[in-house]
């Protein structure tokens, strides 16, 4: 093996002003999700939160984000940070820039030149004045990406949020990320279902299982990373591992059964509120 | 071309048909409104032959006998005089019950506790049919103007109260949520999220209030009045003027159908960034 992963239980990295989560717990009526998380994350370090479905990913992030009050355990995360979810969440009845600055204060003027500049550097300038509706799906989770820049976040929290995009889109989504965060260097947590994903995008790609980060990848394929790096089917080998999946997916002889086409990402939560969406899905960029 | 675009009841026709502006899509727009005004014609050539023959009986007049006889109530002055004062019970009774179920349904939409506070008796009070409460507020109030615009006040208040409570329970977490993150909390959130959201609803909910403030107003001024137009029904009753009845009848269809058009225009203006009522 090329010794590029540290495979083990919490990270043993020095005290970072990032985020800090010790001993993490979050319980549905008696089902434990969480038991007990450790997580660093040093400034503007991009890491990839993996795991099966339900495993906790989203709670997790959504602790960290500060909106599950009934997590326990101690949290240190930075107070400027912006949240971006599988659905677009844009308010429909609020123009696409005013989306962008929702919550922030400040002369109008101001704002719309704030918003406008978060919009260009997702492309979506010219979208500034439309409703949200007539936005097709990357649109919208683009415009969600500049609502969440426009804040200048020590902290960027990614729920999943190329999730609902076709795999065309999704690729060019995963870019754009790939080149904002190079740009503004935010702390990012990602949470994904998506290998290919984690490992394009992340520093370190962490593993949900039992209720802990139960495995660390360190990913150290140089960037701007290329689709096809050799490195990649090492790595993915074994995050898939790691996830319960075998690596000879044709082979019919996952670990457990839910396995099968695992590296998909899941449309278990397909909830976005634009039921003409699908239709409208294809970027023009 | 004609053909397709004035049977088009289909949608999809619409859609995929001729641009906004095209000739073809303002011949069938005006074929619609024709055909719409067609019905209304039909109707009024119908009672118009009906009535000339006396197979209505004698005590209906046609509708040229109704439109004279309402312009000889509007030179005289007579209707203007008598469709204010009812003007002005029902803007008084709708100020009063709209702001009440506003309020209502925002208090117990917005807080668990005026929730529990309050639904439950309005609940009661709404199965109550408020027409039936005239003898009790003849009583309470007497026979002058406050029974009056009290039955039109408490009419409007549970249509609107319902529709405002169930709106903002409606309103979509997520959004509500995603705000937060973005640091819009408490009054700020109520402006940017939770009415907008609701609003939809609550438009449901003021236009039924409306239809009843309306119907209210029929009812409070049956009895013990001597100004407004239902006063002016009551009137023509004792003389057996059933012109006057029916002009005043086609007054109240009227002042319906304004109501109906400027809930419709705010509509319109409010929802505009619903897909769904893009003008077609």
């Amino acid at each position: 093996m090329t010794g590029t992963t540290v495979i083990g239980p919490a990270p043993a990295r020095p005290q970072a002003r990032g985020v800090r989560v010790r001993g993490l717990r979050r319980a549905f009526g008696d089902r434990e999700v969480l038991r007990g998380v450790d997580l660093d994350l040093a400034p503007g370090e991009f890491v990839a939160l993996l795991g099966a479905s339900g495993s906790g990913k989203s709670t997790l992030l959504r602790a960290v984000a500060g909106l599950d009050t009934e997590a326990t355990g101690e949290l240190d995360v930075p107070e400027r940070r912006a949240v971006v979810f599988q659905e677009h969440r844009l308010l429909p009845w609020t123009r696409v820039w005013r989306n962008v600055t929702l919550g922030l204060s400040g002369r109008g003027r101001d704002l719309r030149a704030r918003a406008l500049q978060a919009l260009a550097e997702v492309g979506l300038a010219a979208r500034a004045d439309a409703w949200p509706s007539t936005l097709s799906g990357g649109e919208s989770q683009r415009v969600a990406l500049a609502r969440a820049l426009v804040r200048t976040p020590e902290l960027l929290l990614l729920d999943e949020p190329f999730g609902a995009l076709d795999a065309l889109t999704r690729l060019k989504a995963q870019g754009l990320v790939a080149r904002l965060w190079r740009r503004h260097r935010p702390a990012v947590l990602l949470v994904t279902h998506d290998v290919e994903e984690a490992l394009l995008l992340a520093d370190r790609a962490l593993v949900l299982a039992g209720g802990r980060i139960a495995e660390e990848f360190a990913v150290d394929i140089p960037r701007p990373r290329p689709v096809d790096h050799p490195r990649f089917t090492a790595l993915r080998r074994r995050l898939l591992a790691a996830l319960g999946v075998g690596a000879d997916l044709g082979d019919g002889d996952p670990r457990d059964g839910t396995a099968a086409g695992r590296t998909a990402p899941e449309h278990t939560d397909d909830t976005r509120d634009d039921p003409q969406d699908d239709a409208a899905r294809q970027e023009t960029r | 071309m004609s053909p397709p675009a004035v049977t088009s009841g289909v949608p999809a026709d619409l859609i995929r048909g001729a641009p906004p502006t095209s000739p073809a899509r303002l011949l069938a727009a005006a074929a619609a409104s024709g055909r719409r005004f067609a019905g209304l014609a039909v109707l009024l050539v119908a009672w118009q032959v009906c009535a000339a023959q006396g197979m209505l009986g004698a005590a209906t007049p046609p509708p040229s006998q109704v439109l004279a006889t309402g312009v000889e109530l509007i030179r005289s002055g007579e209707l203007p005089v008598h469709l204010l004062a009812s003007l002005e019970r029902v803007a008084k009774g709708l100020a009063l019950g709209l702001s009440a179920g506003l309020v209502l349904g925002l208090a117990a939409g917005l807080f668990r506790l005026a929730e529990d506070v309050i639904d439950a008796p309005l609940q009661a009070l709404r199965m109550l049919p408020h027409l039936a409460l005239v003898p009790v507020f003849i009583i309470w109030f007497g026979i002058g103007e406050t029974a009056k615009v009290a039955l039109i006040t408490i009419g409007p208040i549970f249509p609107l109260y319902i529709n405002v409570f169930h709106g903002i329970r409606g309103v979509d977490e997520r959004l509500v949520e995603a705000a937060r993150t973005c640091g819009v909390t408490g009054p700020a959130l109520v402006r940017k999220v939770i009415l907008p959201g609701a609003l939809p609803q609550i438009l449901v909910g003021l236009r039924q209030s409306l239809g009843i403030g309306w119907l209210s107003l029929v009812v409070a001024e049956m009895t013990a009045t001597t100004s407004g137009i239902g006063f002016l029904v009551t009137d023509a009753k004792e003389f057996l003027r059933t012109d006057v009845v029916f002009v005043v009848l086609v007054v109240y269809a009227l002042l319906g159908l304004a109501t109906d058009l400027l809930v419709r225009a705010i509509e319109r203006k409010a929802l505009a960034w619903r897909r769904g009522l893009v003008a077609r």
